[in-house]
């Protein structure tokens, strides 16, 4: 291997559907059809070099997906990216490839700016659930896992939540002709944490904590990923920054541990 | 006037349904057309789950066939899991197409695959999600024709109550027939409406219109006649053969799914057809002859095949792919091309020689040599005289000793239950087999953690095959056999535990054995074990024996006829077979024959480098053998 290349992808649309591992082999065939001179692990059955970087639900669109993939010979980056956006199906996009450098990339995913459009629900409703959720202290939902249920805090991991203000209906794809009356968007950033705690536990607590009750499937969006800047305001109402993981800046300060 | 799509409503119910991407469509090479800027319109169905279906072959084809047409649009639909079918009836959406999420009875024609009798329930779920009328003859000039078509049409009459024709064969011509007379018929304005259009396709010949039939019957329950009902309708329709297989290099590019399939290649027929004249084997019987496709184009298709979809995998598919008459050279073609790449090469290896070993230890020369798969098909040397499997036990040693001295680890080997004849001994012999297959493997690789894997199916007799006339044997006594197979096994202290047992039990085949001998009264049990909940039959999760038990009993209760009489009933020769209208070519007689040298253990030829034995398909389709070797090289790699 001689070169690392990182790359943001966004996931959209109807393409949201489609779950980590279908991405994953639908990558690995666009690498190929792209000709992108990929190193292969060594052993029996040798595999490319990509690595993944916490993927967003299955059903979760994103703005802001991560990987990185080992190359055998050096490649211009921007090259890269065109040649692999178009061997990916519209929906599926690669939005940005840059060289890697340290800090690792996992480093610099410390959390997640999500949008959340709750279609059919009153502004007024969602903000009584922010604001109920906000001065609790700790808010424990059940989750179902493959192993049962597990119990976990969405709280704890909310760095920001305030509703964005009223949407235009039908953001997510609701039948026209039967608009809804209200939309409301919930503006989210999540630190990310073992065990993953969602944006669909956060929807949870709401619905615990208020009378909250959303009569369609929201619509879930990852705006962004990177770490939080530690200069902006710290205060959960605002609206903490993050930063870039392409950034070359980053490069220059050691990720605090 | 435009179609709306679907899609807009079905998007917010996607999150609550497994796998919704298989729902979602956008792969890549699928074809979105105007809808408005075409002059017909197909939905191409499988009617199984997105995961089997997608991967189909004959869907692929077809679906680009048509597309490439100016005039015409298809796009593919697939049977629904039960989760979101109760959605869709909960919000009133129709069965959709993928593609464009198009809703089907939107379409001029739906055509409908069947690989096999056991999605005929599937047909049904998908007509009632449409809002097509299940029985064709309440259908309106609204709905489109339903058209049937893969092995199973070869005997639609268990479903033709539900289907308004039936294709027989190979479809790329066929398919391309219909558009034409669909087309030809709309720019007329339509003349004698649904009726008119359907006289149109069974006038010429290119389909078969069950309801242009009128079926009698005998008061035993057999069929007195079946006769058409109309003039000029011809009294027999037959197959369609498509010559020159490098005339139609299909798939060129192939759907390339997000969601994850059951084959997960590129697969290219390097051969249609089989002249082995395995006597169970209704593929190689409704196939015939065998035309070969060139090593050139093989070759072109593989290296275009990969380029377009960056699958790691080709597979050379066809009956029996050794029997190419230039496999040698395409192997080791196509070994030398993609060595030290990516890609692996795998051939269906079922033919019972060393020759199949070296063609695998070629395919497998960069990869790894895990299991090796032959196809005996019956335990004794007797069964196999009777099947005309001519492979003697002595073959079978040298082959597999081959392939665990090359450095295989595992051989799986095929065998079937329940064949004409067969007696307990017959099965037992399979675990004698195995035996010395370990025995011998060991010896040659000279190691002992060689493994050999038994897998066994339930022999169901077929249309158009010479066991066509043959009693199916009893689940109970298939049953029996295999579990006095295993225990002899498993109760071997040298060699049981290398050898492996797989079976299902024998019940799944005697309801397949109904529909695939069945006639026109089955067509209730169908629809009475739908009516009950019955989904995705070929699943063993969504099967059950019990369901289609109690619906034979309830429809045939009163009439002659019985599950029974259906499936372990032999027949005499005078008996008027459903299916003696639907011309494979094959000559009745000779099939006759050919069922009496089965029982009097007499073996036949491959017609390939023997004399004709008059099968009769060449002279009445008009058809003749295409094989080679042309001695061309595989060409080399060019820039795309």
């Amino acid at each position: 291997m001689v070169q690392r290349l990182r790359v943001r992808y966004a996931k959209r649309g109807p393409l949201r559907f489609t779950s980590h591992r279908d991405f994953a082999r639908a990558f690995e065939r666009a690498l190929r059809r792209a000709g992108v001179p990929m190193a292969y692990s060594a052993g029996f059955s040798p595999h490319p070099k990509i690595s993944y970087a916490g993927a967003a639900p299955t059903g979760v669109a994103s703005e802001a997906e991560y990987l990185e993939i080992g190359l055998a010979q050096v490649s211009d980056p921007e090259a890269t990216r065109s040649a692999l956006d178009c061997a990916l199906p519209p929906g599926l996009d690669v939005v940005e490839v840059v060289e890697a450098e340290p800090p690792a990339l996992a480093d610099r995913l410390e959390a997640s700016r999500w949008r959340i459009v709750l279609d059919g629900v009153e502004p007024a409703v969602a903000e009584a659930a922010v604001a109920a959720f906000l001065a609790a202290d700790c808010v424990e939902v059940e989750r179902k896992t493959k192993d049962g249920t597990r119990t976990v805090d969405a709280r704890a991991v909310v760095v920001a939540l305030r509703v964005a203000g009223p949407g235009a209906t039908g953001v997510s794809a609701v039948d026209e002709t039967a608009p809804t009356a209200f939309c409301a968007i919930l503006d989210v950033v999540m630190r990310h944490i073992t065990p993953a705690v969602r944006p669909d536990d956060v929807l949870t607590a709401l619905r615990h904590v208020s009378s909250l009750s959303t009569p369609v499937t929201p619509l879930v969006t990852r705006l962004a990923q990177g770490r939080l800047d530690e200069a902006s305001p710290a205060d959960a109402g605002s609206h903490p920054r993050l930063i870039d993981p392409l950034n070359r800046d980053v490069a220059t300060t050691t990720p605090p541990r | 006037m435009p179609v709306e799509s679907l899609f807009a409503r079905l998007e917010p119910l996607l999150p609550g349904v497994s796998k919704p991407i298989q729902y979602v469509g956008g792969e890549l090479h699928s074809a979105v057309k105007d809808w408005d800027a075409v002059d017909v319109r197909w939905a191409l169905m499988y009617p199984d789950a997105y995961e089997v279906g997608l991967p189909n072959q004959g869907v692929q084809i077809l679906y680009e066939v048509l597309n490439e047409r100016a005039d015409t649009l298809a796009e593919r639909t697939y049977s629904v899991w039960p989760d979101l079918e109760a959605v869709m009836r909960a919000h009133g959406i129709p069965q959709f197409t993928v593609d464009a999420h198009r809703p089907v009875r939107s379409f001029d024609l739906l055509g409908v695959s069947f690989a096999t009798e056991l999605g005929y329930t599937n047909l049904l779920t998908a007509l009632d999600l449409a809002g097509i009328a299940l029985p064709a003859d309440e259908r309106t000039d609204d709905d489109p024709l339903v058209i049937a078509g893969g092995h199973a049409a070869f005997n639609p009459e268990p479903i033709a109550e539900f289907i308004d024709a039936a294709v027989l064969g190979d479809g790329e011509e066929a398919a391309l027939r219909i558009t034409d007379i669909v087309r030809d018929w709309k720019a007329e304005g339509r003349p004698g409406g649904r009726d008119g259009l359907l006289l149109r396709l069974a006038h010429d010949g290119v389909a078969y219109v069950p309801s242009f039939y009128d079926v009698d019957y005998l008061p035993d329950g057999r069929i007195r006649r079946v006769v058409p009902n109309r003039p000029g309708v011809p009294w027999r329709v037959s197959k369609h053969t498509v010559m020159n297989l490098d005339a139609w290099p299909y798939p060129k590019k192939p759907l390339v799914p997000l969601a994850e399939t059951v084959h997960e290649r590129y697969s290219v027929e390097i051969f249609r057809g089989c002249t082995r004249g395995c006597r169970f084997c209704q593929a190689g019987m409704i196939t015939r002859p065998v035309r070969e496709r060139s090593i050139t184009t093989v070759g072109e298709m593989v290296q275009r095949g990969i380029a377009a979809t960056g699958f790691e995998e080709v597979g050379l598919l066809s009956l029996s792919s050794a029997d190419h008459s230039e496999i040698g050279e395409i192997a080791k073609g196509l070994a030398d091309r993609y060595d030290g790449e990516q890609v692996s090469l795998s051939l269906p290896s079922t033919r019972v020689d060393a020759f199949n070993v070296t063609l695998a230890n070629e395919l497998s020369r960069n990869g790894r040599r895990t299991g090796l798969t032959f196809a005996p098909e019956g335990g004794s040397e007797r069964m196999r005289k009777v099947i005309n499997k001519m492979v003697t036990e002595d073959d079978l040693i040298r082959t597999v000793s081959t392939a665990y001295g090359n450095g295989w680890r595992q051989v799986k080997l095929y065998f079937m239950c329940g064949l004409p004849t067969e007696t307990d001994d017959d099965v037992l012999q399979i675990a004698e087999m195995a035996k010395h297959v370990i025995k011998a493997g060991r010896e040659a690789a000279g190691r002992k953690d060689i493994r050999c894997t038994i897998s066994i199916g339930a022999f169901v007799p077929k249309p158009h095959t010479p066991f066509q006339w043959a009693a199916q044997l009893d689940h109970e006594t298939v049953d029996r056999r295999l579990r006095a197979l295993k225990a002899a096994v498993m109760g071997d202290r040298d060699y049981g535990r290398s050898i492996g047992l797989r079976y299902h039990d024998g019940r799944p085949s005697i309801v397949e054995g109904l529909l695939s001998r069945g006639d026109r009264r089955v067509g209730g049990v169908i629809r009475r074990v739908w009516e009950d909940g019955g989904r995705f039959d070929g699943w063993s999760e969504h099967f059950s024996y019990e369901r289609w038990e109690s619906a034979a009993a309830e429809v045939f209760a009163g009439t002659p006829v019985s599950m029974d009489w259906y499936t372990t009933r032999e027949r005499e020769l005078a008996e008027v077979l459903p299916w003696d209208h639907l011309d494979a070519g094959l000559d009745k007689d000779w099939m006759w024959e050919d069922w009496q040298d089965a029982v009097r253990e007499v073996e036949v030829d491959d017609c390939r480098w023997t004399p004709c034995y008059d099968c009769g398909v060449c002279p009445t389709m008009g058809t003749e053998i295409q094989i080679g070797p042309t001695g061309r090289p595989l060409l080399p790699l060019s820039p795309v």
